[in-house]
């Protein structure tokens, strides 16, 4: 199969147009905001604890931490309600109804998606070498782990967001997706170190990307001892690799075929039947 | 229009070659329901048909297959050429699609938007017909010149609709698909998109194939009605030929020293002929009026309802070989 161009740089011009839209909506530029709020607050609660055994900030650990469930959320939450949404009013269909407009769609929601995520890292990350005390953001040692954390972070989640998308026919339904991705967080090391955890729950959240961001996150902006306080005691570098690659891989088998059994499924009729539900639900 | 004056050729005497649609036997089936059992029919390059029904009837069921975005239960179906439950992405780029109800792309600009999906057909542009569709011409076309910049999420459901007509047409396809395209038109959007209409399929060529529920509108587009009930096309034919089908009555109305009369007879010339012979210059307001098709399509409803379906179909066969 030769690659369409065309598409994918009409793609790219759909992500650029789209992450622009974002920054004339109120709600989006909330979305944007809210990691670094949620950065402060942490760090309001948490202030003058320590990371156990060191004499290390709670609250400037939480910040990498954050960081990674902000990618996490990006490539999971973000992606999967963009696609409901866009199922419901026909963005989906209209894209079927184009050629090579589904790849189009593809590119421009990936570009989009990981636009936002950048973006509102950038809020968390720019005050925060400066405000925050403790973070070691030096050479480009650092630097690089920062950036492949964060791309393969992106990849590991995306097409994730895309299976759990493509399961729900409509947004009101998309709240059950809110806790699980919750109970994950909780389990996942951003707020406080997995170490300490018991056995069993260290597993869980092993297993699932977010504990791997937060981790990277923090190998490459706190100072290297803190790496002392996480399991085995190492940043782990190959094994974050290892799973982040995995979801990445294994998401990108997956989400192809589940994204095209959905989207063969949208026809007209379909995308107006949902309307119709939607409107006697605002109705009731 | 003009073309309505020609003789036509029956649908199944089009040659292969020529026929843009080409639809045998279609049947669809859902659990034990046969929404469409057995339609057939065929259009020409350049033919606008208007495909009428009442709701239920599997008009939206038949579109949907012939885009390519459900697949029959049985029938050989085939859209410019190809089978639609395989058509490539070449082939997609020679339909244009228009359906019931979009308000997607609600924070895009009107012009951003058109010339963003067009550039998906730069690709499939080809000797004889060039695409995109250029996007000021375009948005002149529809008439939406003055509202260029706005987001399509602040247009009127009129303006609304003239845009997802924009977007059908975009590509410039060879085959154009178009559910209820005027709901919501006031009449001057309306008369503008007539002519639109009628500038793709006389300049363009393009086939055109329409659901609508206004019959004003269908006897002006179209060059040929179908009329799809019970999962049948149980009429096909131009408008003129449908009314003839179903009623040879006609209805005369006139007026004598400030008094009304309304009479139905079958003969009206040799009624008129009578009238005037009896009353001469006494006769003012004269009117003749053939059944319309509102007329002609209620009775072969209703005629279809009360389960004598078989003799509609038959009865306009008769007619119709007659005509040719």
């Amino acid at each position: 199969m030769t690659v369409p161009v065309v598409a994918v740089r009409a793609g790219l011009t759909r992500g650029r147009i789209e992450f622009r839209n974002t920054l004339t909506s109120f709600q989006d530029i909330w979305s944007y905001l809210f990691p670094a709020v949620g950065v402060l607050v942490a760090m309001f609660f948490t202030s003058g604890a320590h990371v156990p055994g060191t004499t290390f900030s709670l609250g400037s650990s939480m910040l990498p931490s954050v960081l990674g469930m902000n990618i996490a959320f990006a490539g999971l939450m973000n992606l999967s309600q963009q696609l409901v949404v866009e199922r419901e009013d026909g963005t989906l269909l209209r894209a079927k109804a184009i050629p090579d407009g589904m790849i189009g769609y593809l590119v421009g929601k990936v570009t989009q998606v990981s636009a936002m995520a950048l973006l509102a890292s950038g809020l968390v990350v720019v005050p925060g070498v400066f405000l925050v005390h403790g973070l070691a953001l030096t050479g480009v040692g650092s630097w690089l782990t920062l950036v492949w954390v964060v791309v393969l972070g992106l990849l590991a989640t995306m097409p994730l967001g895309a299976v759990i998308g493509s399961m729900f026919s409509t947004p009101r339904n998309m709240g059950l997706v809110m806790l699980p991705i919750m109970a994950l967080t909780a389990t996942s090391g951003i707020f406080y170190p997995l170490s300490q955890f018991p056995a069993w729950l260290q597993w869980v959240g092993q297993v699932f990307p977010m504990y791997w961001l937060g981790l990277g996150m923090r190998s490459a902006l706190l100072p290297g001892a803190l790496s002392a306080v996480e399991i085995g005691g190492s940043w782990r570098h190959l094994a974050t690799l290892g799973v982040l690659g995995g979801w990445a891989v294994a998401g990108m088998v997956v989400a192809p075929v589940v994204l095209r059994r959905m989207a063969r499924r949208e026809s007209g009729s379909s995308v107006a039947a949902r309307r119709e539900r939607a409107m006697r639900q605002v109705v009731r | 229009m003009t073309v309505m004056s020609e003789p036509r050729v029956p649908a199944r005497a089009v040659g292969t070659d020529d026929a843009v649609l080409d639809i045998r036997d279609l049947r669809m089936r859902y659990g034990a329901t046969d929404v469409l059992a057995g339609v057939t029919f065929a259009a020409r390059r350049g033919e606008v048909i208007a495909l009428l029904g009442p709701n239920g009837a599997g008009k939206t069921t038949t579109i949907e297959i012939l885009e390519g975005f459900r697949m029959r239960s049985a029938g050989d179906v085939s859209v410019l050429g190809a089978d639609p439950a395989r058509g490539g992405e070449q082939w997609r780029a020679r339909l244009g699609v228009v359906l019931q109800s979009w308000r997607d792309h609600g924070r895009w600009r009107v012009r951003e938007l058109l010339a963003h999906l067009g550039s998906y057909y730069a690709p499939y542009a080809t000797e004889r017909i060039p695409r995109p569709w250029d996007v000021d011409e375009l948005v002149d076309a529809v008439g939406l010149s003055a509202h260029a910049a706005k987001r399509t999420g602040q247009l009127s459901g009129g303006q609304r609709r003239r845009l997802d007509v924009a977007i059908g047409i975009v590509g410039r396809p060879e085959l154009l698909f178009l559910d209820e395209p005027t709901a919501g038109f006031d009449p001057e959007a309306r008369r503008e998109f007539h002519d639109l209409v009628h500038r793709l399929s006389d300049l363009d060529e393009t086939t055109i194939l329409l659901t609508t529920h206004d019959l004003d509108e269908a006897e002006k587009l179209a060059d040929r009605i179908l009329v799809l009930a019970g999962g049948r096309i149980v009429a096909d034919g131009s408008a003129d030929q449908l009314s003839r089908l179903m009623s040879t009555e006609a209805e005369v109305r006139w007026s004598r020293d400030g008094q009304r009369f309304v009479h139905s007879t079958a003969d009206a010339t040799g009624y008129v002929r009578e009238l005037f012979r009896q009353y001469g210059e006494a006769v003012a307001d004269l009117e003749v009026r053939r059944a319309s098709l509102e007329d002609t399509y209620m009775a072969l409803v209703h005629e279809f309802e009360a389960g004598r379906h078989d003799a509609a179909v038959h009865a306009f066969e008769a007619q119709r070989r007659g005509d040719a």
